[in-house]
């Protein structure tokens, strides 16, 4: 593609792994692009492993950040220690209420998750800007006359601490990793997660087991946003100018964390732990990716481009995989009944025997 | 039954073998059909019939082996090839389209004499000349979706006929049927084989092979392990050569104390998927020590039933009592915590995860209780254990206890799921099928635990299809039809026919007034 835009390839590429991983302010760059895709994508992989699909990550971000920062907003002196573990709970919350809206929606409803999760996403965009705009406006902003769409810069007491180490690192970047653990354990070693997996996998033999496959359509959309609310709550807290901010338009102050992290959690196999390298994998390019277009002036869309590319790859591996499987077990079984071993894999919360 | 024709055979596979990776599904197979009979394919899920047919049908190829029809080497490439030379096939799920007529479908994939419309009127008037030749009652213009399963049959068996198969393939067609309907079946194919055609009749239904078989091929691990006539074999040496051991066919029944009611079903009314009621007026008892079965062709309301005890379908009126307390507002886990226990009928579906390991489907019921788990963490040590326990206990082949369910055969899953329903040791058991699909060994196996756990004081209702099952397992034995109960026999007084009368909707004083003017034994045992 690069020789097709005109480009030393050899240079461009050289410039994205220097970019991503050439020292150590590179490597942090990367991690800190990285830790909100994670969040985002142990929550997609919690929603997924719950057989539901969450495209409502920017939105579950947006209500995480706006719910934290109000709450910062009325809290500003509570001393760090307390305030911090309180804000980054307020955002799950934020994350978990959008999130379980559309769990509910799905469950009692019957509204599609897909359709839903975006259109929660539209919303909570365009409350973010209603709120930027109006009530939350950084003072200042609207003496001065300027009137740019971002709150106040938030208590210092809410800031994500820098580790050491000389590079901007932050507190966010090891709760995103202790978050991605946290989930794995979630999934694998508690009877909640069990049950997740199981109504993914199966609703029809969860519902004869004694599982709720409702209630738990709608647990894996609050697990899920709260995942992603943590995401927005590290985003504010943890950027620059440490306040909530939008360009007004769909993308927010996000940068796509919501879609960028189901890539992340596809290419980590759906596994909370192997969405840790895969994140850290897409914040490099990520940030090489500015790197290469200084470099050979192609644009960071490219960029974008390879992640459609990967995106593709990884589900058709899936699907190859799945294929050849499958043929190994018809072999092994060619005169079996080949009905029962395609159990099915629909995720209606209301199962009903077809006719 | 019928002497065979004599003379040069229609069908002959010589030396089929064909290897799959891992498996050699069929290991120098030798089989002919010739004019005139019904040769039984014999075997269990495994043994290697299906590969057979599907080599015959094109649809695979044979590694080795030669294919001769009329004495002809041929080679079938493809279902088409097939159907040109002759060979047809009815499969176990019937390849028809619902919203189309019995006559569309049977001029479907003919040549038609239009170029684009065809003309339909020449194939409705040939269904019906067919249909009085051969007594096949088919009415060319119903839509299918119109047809009971039987029917429907019928309009398989018409396509074959319409086609002028000379040599048709049956896989397992009875078992969508009520015993009179086979009756009938069993008539049309041999008004068939009087025509000269050839049948390979695939079953392993012991009781339908020796009745309608004029010879018997039996097939095990891919190789022929037997060839007889019905007239030199019993069916227990037929299920000897199918299995490679002894098996008892029949299971020991002893005498067990019958005390109080466990289940107790009242006016119970449930409602289908459509909106209509699938169950009314349904009142049974079953108490402990009992073994209650429910006879009834597939569809009669059976599945509704078990779905409304479990819970999953809520009862439009009337009530079920479960060891003393009304469930019929209960959830699923609430009534599981009664004591209640299920086998369901789709294993697959909802009875197992087979993406789940076996330990994870083992503990899928009881997880989210002591010891199994603590303060919502799984105890892993402790499912070690209780899994390994349980997997020796109901003998469930499995290389691991985290390898896949789906990688176990049917009878493995099936025995796995009564490992963890037992496992919790219920008071009430329902089983629907318990031994549908899986093989001779394992039903054996399994009619044995039923049989212990009956002896151990718990209400068993039993779900089947399979009258021999039902016959043998049921202390008294309720027949459904149309979501009703048409009568409820007594084990002694049980027999094919009057089940069979009774899961026609014949009610049980008509079947008492046609069982004094039949004699004995005409049926199809």
């Amino acid at each position: 593609m690069l020789v097709v835009l005109g480009a030393n390839p050899l240079t461009g590429y050289a410039a994205l792994l220097d970019g991503a991983f050439g020292g150590a302010k590179n490597l942090a760059n990367s991690a800190l692009k990285a830790m909100p895709l994670l969040l985002v994508g142990v929550g997609i992989t919690i929603a997924f492993r719950a057989g539901v699909i969450n495209i409502g990550g920017e939105g579950q971000i947006i209500a995480g950040a706006i719910l934290s920062t109000l709450f910062v907003l009325g809290f500003p002196d509570v001393p760090r220690f307390v305030l911090l573990p309180l804000t980054f709970l307020v955002g799950a919350l934020g994350g978990a209420i959008w999130g379980g809206m559309a769990g509910v929606l799905k469950s009692y409803a019957r509204v599609n998750e897909i359709l839903s999760t975006i259109m929660l996403n539209i919303i909570a965009v365009q409350i973010l800007n209603l709120l930027l705009r109006g009530p939350l406006m950084d003072p200042g902003e609207i003496e001065k006359g300027s009137r740019i769409p971002h709150t106040e810069r938030l208590s210092g007491n809410a800031d994500l601490p820098i580790l050491p180490g000389g590079t901007r690192l932050h507190l966010g970047v090891l709760i995103a990793v202790l978050m991605a653990v946290a989930c794995y354990f979630l999934l694998f070693r508690t009877t909640q997660g069990l049950r997740l997996r199981a109504v993914g996998h199966n609703p029809f033999a969860s519902r004869y087991a004694g599982m709720s496959v409702k209630r738990n359509v709608v647990l894996a959309f609050m697990y899920s946003g709260a995942m992603c609310g943590m995401a927005g709550v590290t985003l504010v807290f943890g950027s620059e100018g440490h306040r909530l901010a939008t360009d007004g338009g769909a993308t927010t102050f996000t940068g796509a964390a919501g879609f960028n992290g189901i890539v992340a959690a596809l290419f980590g196999g759906l596994h909370p732990l192997w969405t840790i390298p895969a994140s850290f994998l897409f914040g490099a390019l990520l940030v090489g990716a500015n790197a290469m277009q200084r470099a050979v002036q192609v644009p960071a869309a490219l960029i974008l481009a390879l992640n459609g590319l990967v995106v593709v790859f990884v589900v058709g591996s899936m699907y190859a995989r799945a294929r050849l499987a499958r043929a190994a077990s018809e072999s092994s079984d060619q005169d079996g009944e080949s009905d029962s071993r395609s159990p099915v894999r629909s995720a209606d919360p209301e199962p009903r025997n077809p006719p | 039954m019928g002497p065979t024709t004599a003379g040069s055979p229609l069908l002959e596979l010589e030396g089929i073998t064909k290897r799959f990776p891992g498996v050699v599904a069929n290991d120098r197979v030798d089989f002919d059909v010739r004019p005139g009979e019904v040769h039984t394919l014999l075997g269990e899920n495994g043994a290697g019939k299906s590969t057979l047919m599907k080599i015959l049908y094109g649809l695979y190829h044979a590694d080795e082996g030669e294919i001769r029809l009329r004495g002809e080497p041929v080679t079938i490439d493809s279902p088409s090839d097939a159907i040109e030379q002759g060979i047809g096939m009815i499969h176990q799920h019937f390849m028809l389209v619902p919203t189309l007529t019995v006559a569309e479908n049977v001029a479907l994939g003919l040549p038609s004499g239009r170029r684009l419309l065809q003309d339909l009127s020449p194939v409705q008037q040939r269904i019906r000349e067919l249909s009085e030749i051969y007594g096949l009652q088919v009415d060319p213009d119903a839509y299918i979706w119109q047809l009971a399963v039987g029917e429907r049959q019928r309009v398989e068996i018409m396509k074959a006929i319409y086609r002028d198969v000379s040599l048709l393939i049956l896989d397992e067609p009875t078992s969508v049927l009520t015993p009179a309907e086979v009756d009938d079946l069993f008539v049309t194919l041999r008004q068939m084989t009087d025509g000269g055609r050839g049948l390979v009749f695939i079953s392993h239904k012991l009781h339908e092979v020796m009745s309608l078989s004029d010879r018997i091929t039996v097939l095990r691990g891919g190789r022929v392990t037997g060839r007889t006539v019905p007239s030199e074999t019993s069916r227990e040496q037929l299920a000897h050569m199918m299995v490679g051991r002894e098996v008892r066919l029949a299971p020991n029944r002893s005498e067990a104390d019958v005390a109080d009611a466990r289940l107790t079903i009242s006016a119970l009314e449930v409602l289908g998927d459509r909106g209509t009621p699938a169950v009314t007026d349904f009142d049974l008892e079953v108490r402990s020590g009992e073994v209650v079965g429910i006879a009834g062709v597939s569809g009669n309301g059976q599945r509704e039933l078990a779905e409304a005890l479990a819970g999953l379908r809520p009862a439009a009126s009337g009530t079920v009592v479960m060891n003393g307390v009304e469930t019929t507002a209960k959830t699923p886990k609430e009534i599981r915590r009664l004591g209640v226990s299920y086998i369901p009928e789709e294993r697959m579906r909802d009875g197992a995860i087979g993406e789940f390991s076996v330990a994870e489907n083992l503990i899928l019921t009881s997880h989210d209780l002591p010891p199994t788990s603590r303060r919502g963490f799984l105890n892993f040590k402790q499912i070690e254990t209780g899994c390994s326990d349980l997997v020796r206990r109901f003998t469930v082949k499995t290389p691991s206890l985290e390898t896949p369910t789906a990688n176990l055969s049917g009878g493995n899953i099936q025995k796995l799921i009564i490992a963890r329903e037992l496992s919790g040791e219920p008071e009430v058991l329902i089983a629907s099928q318990p031994t549908r699909g899986v093989d001779i060994g394992a039903a054996e196996y399994i009619h044995t635990v039923l049989m212990d756990q009956r002896a151990g004081g718990i209400a068993i209702l039993l779900i089947s299809e399979d009258l021999d099952e039902v016959i043998g397992l049921s202390d008294r034995i309720a027949v459904m039809f149309e979501g009703r109960v048409m009568g409820i026999l007594d084990q002694e007084e049980a027999t094919v026919q009057r089940l069979g009368l009774l899961m026609a909707g014949v009610s049980d004083g008509e079947a008492e007034e046609r069982a004094g003017r039949q004699p004995a034994g005409s049926g199809p045992v």
